[in-house]
């Protein structure tokens, strides 16, 4: 499937790159669809892969390149169910996303996130997987799992080890905080900053120098520099299973979902 | 270089706001609230607080902003950091 059309993501392939677009009002916010149609691409990548030496994943919404995870719905799936059916279809959520992440993050081809504006939770987690992230000026990255009462729980703790220094990791995450650019390069985060509106320019310029190369050896290259921390990953699921069983995180979850402040919700 | 002043800060925060969210500039005032008078969300605040960190040249964690929703207050916190 060369083209695929779907209601929270697409892919086309151009000049040689395969180009995964989010489009899931109002931020990309990744819930049962997203991760369905993520599922498909995944099955679909092998084939892509023949065909491409680049894959950009980046977004069309003005927000960002997505704000992670739908809360909403996690909030509403745990109110309908009874806690032991809603803590199995968390994990069995959690594993479909982790292995849609995991052949992404293993794929034989260059990938690139071209991100802007909210690059929060879920959506970080995505970039983490790219093996080049070029970030817009204006991109914003955050973990805000904590202020819920919860870990990343799509990859996202296990692959900024993999790329950063622990304790970056551990400011990133324990206080939750958002951080521009700037500070993304200067962490060694981000690899290229483009202007305003020109990610994905940028992006493609970079996916047709990559193209430049022979496939098996850039294969080979990234294998050896890019180990998927497959342990981790899966420890990773574990311990968000067992934090989402508490009181607090349904609490947390409400008050987010229940927020009507134009301020943003930040316990 | 010596840091700007509290007031020049302040200034620098209107000036920047009036400009990016389009308002006249003499519309707004240092204690104004400005969700209400630029008429942002908490997105386009976010845009705001990487503009004036870009503007500035710091960083400013959003959790200093908690509840911060004035220039004056907002100045201040910049002005901490400079």
């Amino acid at each position: 499937m060369n083209e695929f059309k779907g209601q929270t993501v697409s892919w086309q392939i151009v000049n040689g790159a395969i180009e995964l677009a989010l489009h899931r009002d109002p931020c990309n916010e990744i819930g049962s669809l997203t991760l369905a149609e993520l599922e498909k691409f995944a099955a679909a990548l092998p084939g892509l892969t023949s065909e491409a030496h680049a894959l950009i994943v980046h977004s069309t919404l003005k927000a960002g390149f997505s704000a992670g995870a739908d809360l909403r719905e996690l909030f509403q799936r745990g109110q309908e169910m009874e806690k032991g059916a809603a803590l199995r279809g968390v994990r069995e959520f959690l594993e479909r996303i982790h292995s849609v992440m995991n052949a992404l993050d293993a794929a034989p081809l260059t990938t690139i996130a071209a991100v802007h504006g909210v690059t929060f939770g879920g959506g970080f987690e995505l970039a983490l997987v790219c093996d080049i992230i070029i970030a817009d000026r204006m991109a914003r990255f955050c973990f805000p799992e904590l202020r819920l009462g919860l870990i990343p729980g799509f990859g996202g703790i296990p692959r900024l080890k993999r790329d950063l220094g622990n304790a970056v990791v551990r400011d990133l995450l324990l206080t939750g905080r958002s951080f521009n650019v700037m500070k993304a390069q200067q962490i060694g985060l981000v690899s290229q900053i483009a202007a305003e509106g020109e990610a994905l320019r940028v992006a493609r310029a970079t996916a047709s120098q990559v193209g430049k190369f022979d496939r098996r050896t850039a294969a080979a290259a990234k294998e050896f520099v890019k180990p998927i921390p497959h342990e981790e990953l899966k420890r990773e699921i574990d311990i968000f299973c067992e934090l989402y069983s508490r009181p607090a995180v349904e609490e947390g979850l409400r008050k987010f979902v229940e927020n009507e402040s134009v301020q943003p919700y930040l316990p | 270089m010596p840091a700007p002043t509290a007031g020049h800060t302040l200034d620098e925060v209107l000036n920047l706001a009036a400009s990016h969210f389009k308002v006249p500039r003499e519309k707004l005032m240092p204690d104004d609230d400005f969700f209400k008078t630029l008429g942002i969300d908490s997105l386009q605040a976010l845009d705001l607080l990487t503009r004036l960190e870009h503007h500035f040249s710091i960083e400013l964690p959003d959790y200093e902003l908690q509840g911060v929703s004035d220039f004056r207050t907002l100045a201040n916190r910049i002005q901490a950091r400079l």
